[in-house]
């Protein structure tokens, strides 16, 4: 397949603001699952339902709103991105970076459950079992819990990864269409429809999508087969 | 010394236990009784893993938990090793990781068997690189007493560890908990709700219903206690602590405090120290010297008293034969016909055929 240096931009920039959104979204991710699934909320009991509501509300919202949402906090006159670009000289809109935390808030919830399901899925008396032998809260998180949800971990990761690819809305508001810049994989295909004569190159970057979203996918099913195996969970 | 004093209650108007017990300094001390006794729950309470409502747990000395000074020392910090009923092994890591996960966190002057050693004494060898779902049940559970013990604990605590196993696997398990429990030398607290490993493992018994405890004694003495629940059994009967003092025509004979028996059973090497469980219906008694009989056991012995049994009619007649007791449970009927009565010398009649033999070597 002939790209030009244009639509190869496009993919390598789709993969990099995907990459950079699941490292971005990651850990949060993992301790807010943690919250959630383990978390007493002994003195705010409604605390672990608007947790997860305010987690999923990427999944319900229209993304253009969720984009405004980031362009009205991380706006350089935002309560955040203000002070970030005044102290740091840090600027998120328009930028690449701006476009992984786009997408890394977009994704977020897909990480949150796949983690969820993994935790869900450690036994807890075997952390009971690292206690009796000795492991204090650190160690048993590190030597047990994180390796036993670790399938979850990575089934999310890869997920959020392929997910990512195709962010539109929310990177589009928040971060424009800046070739180089901002336009990712979504957004050349989108200005390609709307250029005259430019369906050859919508077509080629739409096949593009598809096969990298079925690869990955096809990886995320390898790696979790593989996991279980290991785990003993076959 | 292990003293354990604690009340706890489940829910508002729940089950509630109320235990005050001591576990000597070494040695298999069994908590026994039906389940929902709430056996599993005190030794969740006594390894730190429940808390509660009210308790003392006192280890030689250190004071692991009382609820009234506000002292809770959390699990990690007890250094009770505990063998779950699912050996609970991670599954992520090898048998050796697993063996070695302990023994990685127990203080650098803690004193205990060697890797090596724990290994051959469960046999376990052949296993160090395989991962937990390789192995069987049994060989699992093995893993897990070897982790416990390689923690360096200054206490086991097993909750069923052979629960879970059918019945070929406990057979397979057992010897092996009984050469941890002479290699240890620790206080082992072991719950259990099957009589066979009782008389197979342990030296004391803690005597469980409904969260209360019944009474704790040795094993031998509680067994002939006839106003206890475990009277009430089918297997109901005396527990002899006995040495095989020889093999002739394929009969053990068997010395015992008060005399010798000979038994019917699998052969095991002189000097073996075992443990026969003589069940009380099984017991006959005769006022005269039997003659003529096939019964090879006839022993003199007296009655020291008579206590109802659970049918309406039998009896337990409880016989001293030199230092040892036996419990024969014969009917209202014989006792009226024979004249039986406390102080009266009789023969206790045993056929060689009838032994349960379950407990390991000791």
């Amino acid at each position: 397949m002939d790209l030009s240096p244009e639509e190869w931009q496009a993919v390598r920039l789709s993969l990099e603001v995907a990459l950079r959104s699941v490292a971005l979204g990651l850990v949060p991710a993992v301790a807010v699952a943690l919250l959630l699934v383990r978390g007493r909320f002994r003195f705010f009991p409604p605390g672990r339902f608007l947790l997860d509501a305010l987690v999923h509300l990427p999944l319900v919202v229209p993304p253009v709103v969720i984009g405004w949402a980031l362009l009205m906090l991380f706006g350089l006159r935002g309560p955040i991105g203000g002070p970030l670009h005044d102290w740091f000289g840090i600027r998120l809109v328009f930028t690449t970076e701006g476009a992984a935390l786009a997408t890394a808030v977009m994704s977020f919830p897909l990480i949150v459950r796949a983690v969820r399901l993994g935790l869900e899925h450690v036994d807890p008396g075997l952390e009971a079992a690292a206690r009796t032998l000795g492991a204090g809260p650190l160690d048993r998180f590190l030597t047990i819990t994180l390796p036993l949800m670790a399938p979850g971990i990575l089934a999310g990761a890869v997920t959020a990864f392929a997910a990512g690819l195709g962010e539109f809305g929310a990177v589009i508001t928040f971060a424009s269409n800046i070739p180089g810049e901002t336009q990712t994989l979504p957004l050349a295909i989108y200005t390609a429809t709307q250029s005259p004569g430019g369906e050859a190159v919508a077509a080629r970057l739409a096949g593009i999508s598809l096969t990298l979203a079925l690869a990955l996918l096809l990886l995320a099913e390898l790696i979790a087969r593989r996991m279980h195996v290991l785990l003993g969970r076959v | 010394m292990l003293r354990v004093a604690l009340r706890h209650r489940y829910g508002r108007d729940g089950f509630s236990i109320e235990a005050d017990f001591t576990v000597p300094e070494a040695g298999v001390t069994a908590l026994f009784g039906p389940s929902g006794c709430g056996k599993s729950t005190i030794l969740s309470i006594v390894a730190g893993l429940l808390r509660p409502d009210f308790g003392r747990v006192v280890l030689d000395g250190d004071v692991l938990l009382d609820t009234e000074r506000g002292i809770a020392l959390p699990p990690e910090a007890r250094r009770c090793g505990v063998v779950f009923q699912e050996a609970r092994l991670f599954p992520h890591l090898s048998v050796a990781s697993n063996l070695r996960y302990g023994m990685k966190r127990a203080p650098p002057r803690a004193e205990g068997p060697e890797f090596e050693e724990v290994v051959d004494l469960l046999g376990i060898a052949p296993l160090l690189a395989r991962r937990p779902a390789a192995l069987s049940g049994g060989e699992r559970q093995r893993v897990a007493l070897g982790r416990a013990l390689l923690s360096r604990p200054r206490l086991l605590l097993m909750d069923e560890p052979l629960a879970a196993l059918d019945a070929p696997r406990r057979a397979e398990v057992l010897p092996f908990l009984a050469r941890l429990r002479d290699a240890a030398r620790l206080p082992i607290l072991y719950v259990t709700h099957a009589l066979e490993e009782v008389d197979a493992l342990a030296d004391r018994l803690v005597l469980l219903q409904t969260g209360r405890v019944l009474a704790e004694g040795s094993v031998e003495e509680l067994a002939t206690r006839t106003d206890l629940p475990l009277a009430a059994r089918r297997d109901a009967g005396a527990v002899l602590a006995c040495t095989v003092a020889g093999i002739e025509d394929g009969l053990t004979r068997l010395d015992f405090a008060g005399g010798t028996l000979v038994a019917v059973m699998r052969a095991e090497p002189v000097g073996t120290r075992l443990r026969l469980r003589i069940r009380a219906r099984d017991v006959a008694v005769a006022t005269e010297e039997p003659r003529g009989l096939s019964t090879r056991n006839i022993l003199a012995a007296e009655i020291t008293a008579i206590s109802p049994a659970s049918g309406p009619q039998d009896v337990f007649l409880q016989l001293a034969i030199g230092d040892s007791t036996l419990l024969a449970r014969v009917t209202q009927d014989s006792v009226t016909r024979l004249g039986l009565r406390p102080g009266l010398r009789v023969w206790a009649l045993l056929k060689a055929v009838t032994f349960d033999h379950l407990g390991g070597p000791r």
